[in-house]
């Protein structure tokens, strides 16, 4: 199946089966990517993971976005997912306010998604509801910030002996 | 005096820190084992000592800047890493590499899986008691890493490759090299395997050692030789071929039980067939047109160092690709490649900046690494020393 075909299919089943909660696709690059409502995240994973004609049962990857720009839609997840039979390939998307960032956790499909979302609530602050352990994992537990974010600089901001202005940085 | 009564002595459990810093973890992990005897109750795993912030380190650089940082990822086999970020940008810049490029990085991404795959195998086979084996392979990876060190200079961290291609083309002393490798690594394979495979003492211990079934791997999204021990032919390379790998003629192994030994035989017989990639690559390249190494991208090849000192056009270009100065396209990719330990991808948004805009790697071990705490439940501690290697965790990849 093509990626337009597919795109259209995973499309129509998630509009059938959520309504509201899907707000957009889109082909990207090679990816079909979904847009979807937070609240349905779980429901929406476990959905495409049940389904017998797409049965997305492997989770590829899980990265957190930050776009500051985005009012009210600060915060975003994305997870990909794959059909390992079919060697289909798709990207969902959830955005919602950096003032609550609660996500429902994925983890009841997934038990990969465990550290992915671990990660992610460690460099974005994003709180991922029903997670068995969301404590910090790569950084050290006391840290008081999100580094990932964009607000955050790589280095120190009060070092005066590097200007960076040239390098585009 | 024998104490009969055993409801008078209150069961009792011991703490045990295996790590962050021990000799037999070949690497810094901590584990928290509750113990009952020898045998372990409980485990939690602590990560990120040696995290060094490479997603945020990413957004500041150039895409060819990150290529280093790539290096030190999984630093058994850091060409492929190379390689699967130059992909990755090739991908985002829309750039066709020449076949004779692809197959000189099939080449060089193959011999370093033989690299990867013998670290970890004669790995495990130190954990066993056999040192001897350790001391033996490491002749072969020598061979390999002299390789590394004609076509790049490096050794270990081989920033190999360009976006576009190759840095230069092989050398003479390269292929000569590369004829040494064909004949010398499989008779030290062969007598590698005559020393473990059906050695009895090794069987035993290996056997039914930290096994994992294949829905519990699939559920921990496990990729790579330990996805493929436990009986799922997922690999990148036939699933999603990149580098004109779809024209490569080899099998992919699998194992049943997915424990310990399966995994040392998957990593043995992707040693021969990547033997046999390479060998299908010399071919392959004799049919194509010689000394074309890359595809000749004005935003990243740099041009020849005399015409750099001699001529004012070269040297602003030189000097425009230094500074990072590449016509970025916007866009959101995704790029994966059968890495040491499993899928190594790349997610790259760009939003036409200098440097990307997000860039996520999916480090294989680090997503199969947490499986290992509840591989382990019920094992006895000299087997999850066992488990841990073969499951081939390198600090780098795990901490990013």
């Amino acid at each position: 199946m093509d990626k337009v075909a597919l795109l259209l299919l995973v499309q129509e089943k998630l509009k059938a089966e959520f309504g509201g909660g899907f707000i957009s696709s889109e082909l990207m690059a090679d990816y079909p990517v979904f847009v979807l409502n937070r609240d349905i995240i779980c429901d929406a994973v476990r959905f495409l993971y049940n389904d017998e004609e797409l049965s997305f049962q492997f989770l590829t990857n899980l990265a957190g976005l930050h776009y500051p720009d985005n009012k009210g839609q600060e915060l975003g997840v994305m997870y990909q997912l794959h059909n390992l039979r079919k060697n289909y390939r798709i990207r969902l998307k959830v955005f919602f306010n950096i003032n609550e960032p609660d996500v429902p956790s994925i983890t009841p499909v997934f038990k990969g998604a465990n550290w992915m979302e671990r990660q992610e609530f460690d460099f974005f602050g994003i709180n991922f509801t029903g997670h068995p352990n969301l404590k910090r994992i790569l950084n050290m537990d006391d840290m008081t910030y999100y580094p990932m974010r964009k607000e955050f600089p790589l280095e120190d901001g009060t070092r005066e002996d590097k200007d960076d202005t040239m390098f585009g940085r | 005096m024998k104490n009969t009564n055993t409801n008078l002595i209150e069961k009792e459990y011991t703490t045990l820190n295996l790590g962050p810093t021990h000799p037999a973890t070949h690497g810094i992990f901590q584990n928290v084992l509750k113990m009952d005897g020898e045998i372990i109750v409980e485990a939690e795993s602590t990560v990120g000592y040696i995290h060094r912030a490479f997603e945020k380190i990413a957004e500041h650089r150039n895409y060819y800047q990150i290529t280093t940082l790539t290096d030190r990822l999984n630093y058994c086999s850091s060409p492929i890493n190379n390689m699967g970020w130059h992909m990755a940008v090739e991908k985002l810049f829309n750039i066709e590499v020449p076949k004779r490029a692809q197959y000189l990085r099939i080449i060089i991404m193959e011999l370093s899986r033989i690299a990867d795959h013998l670290i970890c195998n004669s790995v495990i086979g130190v954990d066993t008691g056999a040192l001897t084996v350790y001391f033996y392979i490491f002749q072969l990876r020598e061979r390999i890493y002299e390789l590394f060190e004609e076509i790049c200079g490096a050794r270990l961290t081989t920033n190999i490759g360009r976006v576009g291609g190759m840095e230069r083309d092989f050398s003479p002393k390269v292929w000569n090299i590369l004829d040494t490798i064909l004949k010398e690594v499989p008779k030290g394979l062969k007598e590698f395997e005559k020393l473990l495979v059906r050695n009895r003492i090794f069987m035993d211990r290996t056997i039914g050692c930290g096994p994992i079934s294949a829905e519990m791997a699939l559920q921990y999204s496990f990729t790579g030789p330990n996805l493929r021990a436990a009986g799922v032919d997922y690999d990148v390379r036939v699933m999603n071929p990149y580098s004109s790998y779809e024209e490569f003629d080899f099998t992919v192994p699998v194992g049943t039980n997915g424990d310990t030994y399966d995994r040392f035989m998957v990593r043995e017989e992707e040693m021969w067939q990547s033997m046999s990639i390479i060998k299908q690559a010399m071919e392959k390249i004799k049919k194509e047109p010689a000394s074309v190494f890359n595809a000749n991208v004005p935003d990243f090849v740099l041009p020849p160092k005399e015409e750099v000192y001699n001529n004012m056009e070269a040297l602003i270009y030189h000097f425009k690709i230094v500074m990072g100065e590449a016509n970025v396209p916007k866009g959101e990719i995704y790029h994966a490649v059968e890495g040491g330990n499993g899928e190594l991808g790349f997610y790259i948004i760009s939003e036409g900046g200098r440097a990307p805009y997000r860039m996520h790697i999916r480090r294989p071990c680090f997503i199969y690494y947490q499986a290992y705490t509840e591989m382990i439940k019920g094992c006895l501690l000299s087997d999850a020393i066992l488990t841990m290697s073969s499951m081939n965790v390198i600090a780098g990849e795990l901490d990013a």
